[in-house]
């Protein structure tokens, strides 16, 4: 015990001397654990908003009557159903929306609702009587009440399990406030009364089964898998700094060690000692990065709601809450991290003879063995990626395909730079040596120089992704918004006075008319359109059959989205069971919408769907008109300002949509090449101490210190520079995956790919500048490194 | 939550002392019962939405072609949240149906909850119907009073009846000609009956059909503010007698330990003798722990006016009507100076 002491406080005394060391272990430890706790704290709450929303009345457990065309269930089917005996329960939902705000009321009857749909609605909290009399109670979070809200709401009631942007009510005051009395849907109680039919035998309804994979859940997948992986890289990226650190504590202390065997501490004391002190660092480091962790996902949780909202239409509080068993897994990850990394240091420990002379460079003199050997790994991991890229199938597949990728040129990298520095031509004895001295360092510096390469390539990737998606979507905005103005009516009524009174200035009126209609058991929309050159003219046709327009025109074809094309495998010709089946006329673009959608004729979409209200329109007119015409509107009608917008404001909303939605992937871009740019620091201190044995005959003979300063960081940015060049193909790759693949896998569009030489400009200079700070300490001490030292170096090193 | 919603809908019976002032009190816009009415049928066969909660609750006592005894329990509730009612979602009648099956070794309960504006449950005097989902209780004759003949269905989820119901005599009125007083303080209700049915149907469980013979008892009560805030529970008795005479006895138990008793004498020929506070005499003589409580499922009754002093058993001890408002009720038999069947109901059992 005392022993275990004595080699506790003479090996920490090391950090005392070396408290920026002890930083940099620190700060790897905590960056490791605050980016990967960070993500999965993301995550985490996103999952738990998902299965509120899921299991919001119960649609998790319980089967779903809804009418076939998607619209309310009459009344009296309800009722004949209940009649037969059968136990299903009434909901009525739907959307308000005003000039104030916006929210989705669920109507449930509790008197018949099956346990599972009971939810949060009445959980003793609420005045019953209230709750079922004029004007009834919304129960609803704080969050969704705190929001912009409709006018003239009944009272509301705080319930922390409502889903976010919606409200939990009674039947009768959903019916009173949606204007609709026929249940949206039913649900069906688990168990039915005794001696009953089937209820597929009782009714028409199509019957859909609870929702145990729901849609939103299915559709974010490959967004949480993309945070998951960003947060592993950010992880592994930590975990290098860590080694390092480790790495070079262990180094620096071997002579304590070997003091310490000497004067007879047992070799499992000396361990144990280590171990302690390593654990104690990683608690406290822990805690560091659990609470940056939490700042990071908090700061980022408002981006990953907006993302989630503008890609996949998840309604998610932009909130973070804490998680006490989040924090202590994250801990854990810290100490499961730290240990890996030491592994290394503690092994060469363990096997170090008693009494061995201090070898400072053989734990760095890692062989040209390992680099053919993890040359050969790396061959062999592109193999898989580029079977992957054309085999595979399925996001999984796409994401192995990038972590193939990824980790195949990380181990690639000291091979390549090995092998370039080889055919750098060489003039004189200095520079030789220079090439000479920078491949030997290579092995020291390769985890630092694969953080590197991978930070820089996950850049590249990523901003040409964003990039061709952000020039893409605006293009396909322009074609998509081509009308001036877009109004919405208060009710048909109201369009058609509208309508009348301003048909004679405009060019033309186009009316915007949809329906929620499940296409392949998914939630799509029907579109009805006239036809008019607007659409001729400007609609994004990905595909086509001869004269689509003229064939949808007649009202017996449909045009549908891309990603319905992709999901359901359909191509112009084939058959969309649509209105008693129409033949695909076309595909078209449709970027940023989670769901499938169809477009088929005016004629044909009011002979379809005949009780929906028409009162939002489209108007062509000459541009210059346009705003005179808007004010009029707004002036002359009384129309809220919200209800008439003209182009430019629809195309700002949706390119600030847009760009919300990737502000999450640059944000942690930024801060994984942040982590790269201290693995380099770390490593190139480690490698500083280390390397004084080999300058000071250098100096000795009469290169002057500042020259050997220069020579390294010269080094440091040539490091960098070959690494940003083999990073340039690799991010490449990596783009085309996440285009390719990835994209196609996960939200169901392929863009095409497009280059931005100026951004890898600008990250060309990021990465020498990070290399540069990062050997520019180094550097400095070498430059003014006491002469004595240097002499020393020759009386106790060799 | 189910538990809430029973208090809302029975808050006037059993638990008024949790919601003291809602369900005691008389609430100034419903209708209150007021002595020595006049009842006019078919009319008040059906529903009475101005006062606060309404029954039909029927009773039946059976044997099966073995003789075995069952026994079945038809009910339902109305209770408003206000004295009107409308044809859509908002109406503010809520009904409750409860139906129970008792063999001698299984009880078998289901419960339905409706709002009364959709048509999802409610009562109509002409043609008399009063239903729930597939439940129902409808008249069956077009002749005489709606009530002489009714057929009956119910459905839970591991039982099923249907029954066809005669009455060989008349509707009965209790306390003053249908007035009945419920507390000292004087809270009452509108009650009668139809004592006199002869029941033949059948029985459905999972185990078979069971076709049964019996009798029958339909009553029916309404009222705005039945209880003093005092009392807790009730225990309640319909006897069938050898003879052909028929008698109702009812306890309404206070905190204080008293009990306030009435009792219906009704002869077979129909006519009837009403008996106040004091006259009959309701004794525990054994308990059975049902759902975790004890429930006193034997009782001594003394009638000292009509030389009555009789032990009830239970058909089944374990006749739990395990629904949102959980009481007792089953079928029982009855030996001493006297010896038949009946029905026993008890509630406020903790």
């Amino acid at each position: 015990m005392n022993m275990l002491y004595t080699a506790l406080s003479s090996l920490s005394s090391h950090w005392r001397y070396r408290p920026g060391q002890l930083a940099m272990l620190a700060i790897g430890l905590a960056l490791a654990t605050a980016l990967w706790s960070g993500v999965q704290a993301i995550n985490a709450e996103a999952r738990a908003a998902y299965d509120r929303a899921a299991a919001t009345l119960g649609q998790d457990q319980l089967t779903r009557l809804e009418g076939a065309d998607g619209r309310p269930i009459p009344l009296a089917t309800f009722l004949a159903l209940r009649e037969a005996g059968y136990l299903v329960s009434p909901v009525i939902s739907g959307e308000l929306r005003d000039a104030e705000g916006r929210l989705r009321v669920l109507g449930i009857d509790p008197l018949t609702a099956p346990a599972a749909a009971q939810g949060p609605a009445l959980d003793g909290a609420v005045d019953l009587a209230a709750f079922f009399t004029n004007p009834g109670l919304l129960l609803m979070t704080e969050a969704t009440a705190n929001g912009p809200l409709p006018a003239d709401l009944p009272p509301s009631v705080l319930s922390e399990n409502v889903p976010p942007a919606a409200a939990i009510t009674d039947i009768s005051t959903a019916a009173r406030l949606l204007g609709q009395n026929d249940p949206s849907y039913l649900l069906a109680a688990p168990v039915q009364p005794f001696g009953l039919p089937p209820l597929s035998e009782a009714t028409d309804l199509r019957i859909r089964a609870p929702d145990t994979a729901n849609d939103i859940a299915r559709l974010t997948d490959s967004f949480h898998l993309n945070l998951t992986a960003f947060g592993l890289l950010s992880f592994g990226v930590g975990l290098f700094i860590v080694h390092a650190a480790i790495g070079l504590a262990f180094e620096q202390r071997r002579a304590s060690v070997r003091t310490l065997r000497a004067l007879g501490t047992p070799l499992r004391t000396v361990l144990l000692a280590l171990g302690i002190e390593l654990a104690v660092i990683a608690f406290i480091a822990g805690l560091i990065g659990i609470a940056l962790g939490y700042l990071i996902a908090a700061a980022l949780m408002p981006g990953v709601a907006g993302t989630l909202r503008g890609l996949y239409g998840a309604e998610i509080e932009g909130v973070l809450r804490f998680n006490p068993t989040w924090a202590l897994s994250a801990l854990v990850i810290t100490w499961l991290g730290a240990a890996v990394a030491a592994v290394q240091a503690m092994v060469r420990t363990a096997q170090m003879p008693l009494l061995a002379p201090a070898l400072p460079r053989a734990w760095a003199q890692a062989s040209g063995r390992t680099i053919r050997l993890q040359a050969l790994a790396a061959l062999a991991l592109f193999a898989l990626a580029v079977a992957l890229a054309f085999f595979g199938q399925g996001l999984i597949a796409a994401f192995t395909c990038l972590a193939a990728l990824l980790i195949g040129a990380a181990f690639i990298l000291p091979a390549l730079m090995t092998a370039a520095l080889n055919i750098l031509p060489t003039r004189g004895a200095f520079s030789s040596w220079v090439l000479a001295d920078t491949r030997q360092q290579i092995p020291g510096l390769s985890l630092a120089l694969m953080a590197l390469l991978l930070a820089l390539s996950a850049n590249i990737g990523v901003s040409t992704m964003v990039g061709s998606f952000r020039s893409t979507f605006i293009g396909w905005l322009d074609q998509r918004l081509a009308s001036e103005l877009y109004v919405t009516a208060a009710d048909p009524t109201e369009a058609a006075a509208l309508i009348a009174a301003i048909e004679p200035d405009v060019d033309a009126i186009l009316p915007i008319v949809s329906a929620d209609q499940r296409l392949f058991g998914r939630a799509a929309q029907v579109f009805g359109v006239i036809d008019h050159p607007t659409y001729r003219e400007a609609w994004p046709l990905l595909s086509q059959s001869p004269d689509p327009w003229d064939a949808l025109a007649t009202g017996n074809a449909v045009f549908i989205n891309e990603q319905l094309a992709r999901r359901e495998n359909l191509s112009p010709g084939d058959v969309l069971p649509l209105a008693g089946g129409l033949p695909i006329a076309g595909v078209y673009s449709d970027y940023g919408n989670p769901n499938g959608q169809a477009i088929v004729s005016l004629n044909r979409f009011s002979e379809t769907y005949p009780d929906t209200q028409f009162f939002r329109f489209a108007i062509r007119i000459d541009p210059s008109e346009a705003p005179a015409l808007a004010t009029r509107l707004r002036e002359e009608f009384n129309l809220p300002t919200e209800a008439v917008t003209n182009q430019a404001q629809v195309k700002a909303f949706s390119i600030d949509v847009f760009d919300q939605t990737f502000r999450v992937t640059g944000a942690l871009n930024i801060l994984t090449l942040g982590v790269a740019g201290i693995a380099l620091l770390t490593s190139l201190l480690t490698l500083a101490n280390l390397r004084l044995p080999q300058l000071a005959p250098l100096w000795a003979i009469g290169t002057s210190r500042a020259t050997l300063a220069r020579v390294e960081l010269a080094r440091a940015l040539g490091l960098a520079l070959l690494t940003f060049l083999f990073a340039l193909p690799v991010g490449l790759a990596l783009a085309w995956i996440l285009l390719a693949l990835v994209n196609v896998e996960a939200f169901g569009w392929r863009l095409p790919m497009q280059l931005f030489p100026s951004d890898w400009a600008r990250l060309f200079a990021l990465a020498l500048i990070a290399a540069g700070l990062a050997a520019l300490g180094p550097a400095l001490r070498l430059a003014r490194i006491p002469p004595a030292r240097l002499t020393q170096i020759f009386a106790q090193e060799r | 939550m189910r538990t809430l919603l029973a208090l809302l809908l029975m808050l006037t019976q059993t638990h008024a002392q949790g919601f003291a002032g809602l369900g005691t009190q008389a609430d100034d816009t419903f209708a209150v019962p007021q002595p020595n009415p006049t009842f006019s049928f078919p009319q008040d066969h059906g529903p009475h939405p101005d006062y606060r909660i309404e029954w039909w609750y029927l009773t039946a006592t059976l044997q099966g072609p073995d003789g075995t005894n069952y026994g079945i329990q038809w009910t339902l509730f109305r209770s408003a949240l206000a004295p009107e009612t409308s044809a859509d979602w908002t109406a503010p009648q809520l009904f409750m149906g409860h139906a129970g099956l008792t063999t001698p070794t299984e009880h078998h309960s289901a419960e339905r909850l409706a709002r009364g504006g959709t048509g999802q449950a409610g009562v109509t005097a002409t043609p008399f119907r009063a239903h729930i989902d597939d439940w129902q209780m409808a008249s069956t004759t077009q002749t005489g009073d709606a009530y002489d003949a009714l057929t009956l269905t119910a459905r839970g989820t591991d039982f099923a009846y249907a029954l066809d119901l005669t009455a060989n005599g008349p509707l009965i009125f209790h306390g003053q000609n249908g007035f009945s007083v419920k507390s000292a303080a004087g809270q009452a209700s509108y009650y009668y009956s139809q004592p006199f049915y002869t029941v033949i149907g059948t029985l459905n469980l999972p185990t078979g059909d069971i076709p049964v013979t019996g009798t029958a008892w339909l009553d029916r009560e309404w009222s705005s503010q039945p209880l003093s805030e005092d009392q807790n529970g009730w225990d309640w008795f319909s006897l069938q007698f050898e003879d052909g005479a028929r008698m109702m006895a009812f306890g309404l138990r206070s905190t204080d330990g008293t009990t306030f008793t009435s009792a219906t004498w009704i002869n077979p020929d129909g006519t009837t003798q009403s008996y106040g506070d004091g006259h009959v005499q309701l004794t525990p003589l054994a308990t059975t722990n049902v759902a975790g409580r004890n429930v006193p499922t034997e009782w001594q009754l003394t009638f000292p006016d009509r030389a009555i002093d009789i032990t009830t058993i239970p058909v089944n001890a374990q006749s739990w009507m395990d629904t949102s408002f959980a009481y007792w009720e089953g079928p029982i038999t009855f030996t001493g100076t006297h010896t038949g069947r009946g029905y026993l109901e008890m509630t406020g059992y903790e």
